[in-house]
């Protein structure tokens, strides 16, 4: 519907695709000195976090990024982050990278939910670009990048109706529907239920500008009040202290979209499914022809922006296993539920052979090579230290 | 709880075939009382559930449709609204789409008008798409459209020959929803409502030629639901108040702060004057608006609260004209709930 979507679609989903890399890293990463040459150290981190963040705030992309255009599938969308998480040195399997894009998409989903105001996903997109900011403070030369697309970001949505809020908030969920995979620190935390549902909370600040509920006044034909009457119900709320900051700098007040994981909370995914008796929205995305025309060319256009350099000659790429083990991650790879499947995008399905020929060479640099015989995943033998995500 | 005793009770849910999308006035409800049936629509990305329930609540039916023409990009063809409209001699059901209006029979079997909105090649930065349905002095079928106009449908009595009789240009942001006069409208009150984007009503009188006879300054908060009755105007707003104007003068008569969040949906029952308000909060109330005979004022007192746990309603309606039940779906929600008296 809305076609102002998709740059904060993007950019809410990439920070949380940041957080997760950042946790994953970080809990598997060994001191600089005692490192083997195949694990991950502080350096190797910084750089990964350094590479795709320059990429994802590269001008060009932006540029596609912030055009108005309708959203397209959660396939065509999972291709564009594939790409971006391989920005670097770094190397996701399918598993891993499934378990990512649900891990991403179940956060922001969580974080539209729970917006008091819908212009308040404004403010969830500038948590994420704050914390961005301070993953890459010791590079000031992408600092300058992040803070262009900030500019962007209040240029295009600053003076935004609340109504016109809330039509991106309707879009990203039609966007969202139906998903309901369980997510291990949201069940702890008990924000979701056993059966993937988001908890709504009846308790709590209202929205800035939202009275609590319970007041009735009538006035007559002069306008002045004649009666006032209260009701009483199970919600128990309270006024808000102040409103979040809309400018570049700024204390947000609302923690939706800030980072919720840190080292020490071990995060899962559960594969919930859905259930039995409702048609599965993402059986939509399933087609005999995978992807249409139209968002092929949206991919192109977008891709084509991110003018990723390839890793050197002599550097290999390192897989990051985002489960426990390589075995906890082929088991995934086997027994996802056809209904979650991303589909691997078929590029035969255009016909257009000059299209084709670009399209392959921008989605043959997607193939993430298979993995090298020599122990290949960093960390491998720390499974002592690893705790799942 | 409320203080009262409990005046309503869960009854057996509807099931669904796919789940409820967060959109506006998302639930519309048709009797058929001669018939046992009452059909029940809800509006999931491009296509709309529709359900045949017969009165003792045992056995249903399913049908789906779907805006057919969609393209690839799976947003540009959401259906907004579906609705049906009750006129003397026909009953249709109306759906609003980014691609158009389309009106079907009342069981959705046949498509009986189409008109296509004006999209462009690239998609502008405004979204369009038309949203709001209301049936009009038994004849005319209105719907409203992003751009803020509205469109006047002349309905034959059978048949497809529906013309487009006029274009109301008075609102300038987004049309969120029309309501008809449920009751008796008094003199000079109007008998249509339309609300917008911006909080704006406008009152009218419709016939050959719609006259605007109010208008209600917006105060810089969307109204998404509006109801009409015996000259009361009842709005829900997205900062979760309720307010009730006099249709006749535009003078403000009530003022509830009735939801925590955004409501998504108010319906009314002409014969009691209850008023039904769902929104985001999980709450969904009822409420009793009434003439004190004395003063004239508008009164309008709290009856009952239904907390849906972990739900925000986008659909919210009675489903008989006294009030006596009522009918709830929510974004994400495979189901129906429905309510009767205690």
């Amino acid at each position: 519907m809305s076609a102002r979507t998709l740059p904060l679609l993007f950019l809410n989903l990439g920070g949380e695709m940041l957080y997760i890399l950042d946790q994953r890293l970080r809990a598997q990463s060994i001191p600089g000195e005692k490192a083997r040459k195949d694990e991950w150290t502080d350096v190797d981190r910084k750089r990964v976090m350094n590479d795709i963040i320059t990429t994802m705030f590269n001008k060009k992309f932006m540029e596609e990024l912030f055009k108005p255009q309708e959203l397209y599938s959660k396939k065509a969308l999972r291709t564009v982050y594939d790409r971006l998480a391989h920005a670097s040195i770094m190397r996701l399997n399918q598993a891993s990278m499934d378990k990512l894009y649900d891990l991403m998409t179940m956060a922001f989903k969580y974080q539209v939910l729970l917006c008091p105001r819908p212009k308040d996903l404004l403010l969830v997109t500038f948590n994420h670009l704050d914390a961005i900011k301070d993953f890459i403070r010791d590079a000031p030369s992408i600092l300058n990048q992040v803070d262009e697309t900030f500019r962007q970001l209040i240029e295009m949505y600053g003076s935004l109706s609340d109504g016109e809020f809330q039509l991106i908030r309707q879009t990203l969920l039609i966007f969202f529907q139906d998903m309901h995979i369980r997510v291990s620190i949201f069940l702890k935390d008990k924000v979701q239920n056993s059966n993937g549902r988001f908890v709504l909370p009846i308790s709590g600040p209202v929205p800035w500008g939202t009275e609590i509920p319970g007041l009735i006044r009538m006035f007559n034909h002069n306008g002045d009040e004649v009666k006032r009457t209260e009701f009483t119900t199970d919600g128990n709320y309270v006024i808000p202290q102040r409103e979040g900051s809309f400018d570049l700098y700024g204390d947000r007040v609302l923690k939706l979209g800030t980072n919720m994981y840190s080292v020490s909370r071990p995060v899962e995914t559960h594969m919930a499914g859905s259930s039995k008796s409702l048609a599965s929205h993402a059986k939509e995305n399933i087609a005999p022809n995978p992807l249409a025309k139209e968002e092929m060319n949206f991919l192109a256009r977008l891709i084509g922006g991110l003018e990723i350099k390839k890793p050197g000659g002599s550097e290999t790429g390192f897989r990051l296993n985002l489960f426990t083990t390589d075995e906890e991650e082929e088991h995934a790879a086997l027994t996802r539920p056809e209904e979650l499947s991303y589909k691997v995008i078929n590029i035969e399905a255009t016909q257009d052979p000059g299209r084709q020929e670009q399209l392959a060479r921008i989605l043959g640099e997607l193939e993430v090579p298979e993995q090298r015989p020599a122990g290949t995943a960093k960390g491998e033998d720390l499974l002592a230290l690893m705790d799942g995500l | 709880g409320p203080s009262r005793g409990r005046m309503y009770r869960k009854e057996k849910s509807i099931q669904l075939k796919s789940s409820s999308s967060a959109l506006y006035n998302n639930l519309s409800v048709l009797r058929l009382p001669d018939k046992q049936l009452a059909y029940f629509s809800t509006v999931h990305g491009t296509a709309v559930n529709m359900v045949s329930a017969t009165a003792d609540g045992l056995s249903f039916s399913h049908r789906q449709l779907q805006v057919k023409e969609g393209g690839p990009a799976l947003s540009a063809s959401i259906v907004t609204q579906a609705a049906w409209c009750v006129l003397p001699s026909r009953v249709l059901l109306v759906l609003t789409s980014q691609k158009g209006i389309q009106m079907y029979e009342s069981d959705g079997s046949i498509m009986v008008y189409w008109h296509a909105l004006d999209v462009m090649e690239q998609p502008p930065a405004h979204a369009v798409f038309a949203r709001g349905i209301a049936a009009a002095s038994g004849r005319f079928i209105c719907v409203g459209m992003s751009s803020g106009l509205v469109l006047v449908f002349d309905v034959p009595p059978k048949g497809t020959n529906v013309t487009v009789s006029e274009v109301l240009e008075e609102h300038r942001d987004a049309i969120t929803d029309i309501a008809a006069e449920l009751g008796r409208a008094p003199d000079g009150a109007g008998d249509l409502v339309t609300a917008d984007d911006s909080g704006s009503l406008c009152i009218w009188s419709s016939g050959e030629e719609f006259t605007l006879l109010n208008k209600i300054p917006a105060l810089g908060c969307t109204c998404s639901s509006v109801k009409l009755w015996n000259g009361i105007v009842a709005a829900g707003y997205g900062n979760g108040q309720i307010r009730l104007y006099e249709a006749a003068t535009g003078i403000l008569r009530a003022e509830v702060n009735a939801h925590a969040r955004w409501i998504y949906a108010l319906d009314l029952a002409p014969l009691t004057g209850k008023l039904l308000s769902g929104a985001e909060d999980s709450f969904v109330h009822i409420w009793k608006l009434s003439k004190n005979r004395d003063t004239d004022d508008v009164e309008i007192e709290h009856c009952h609260a239904e907390c849906v746990t972990d739900t925000q309603i986008c659909g919210a309606r009675f489903c008989d004209p006294q009030g006596n039940s009522f009918a709830v779906t929510g974004y994400d929600l495979g189901e129906i709930f429905r309510y009767g008296q205690a």
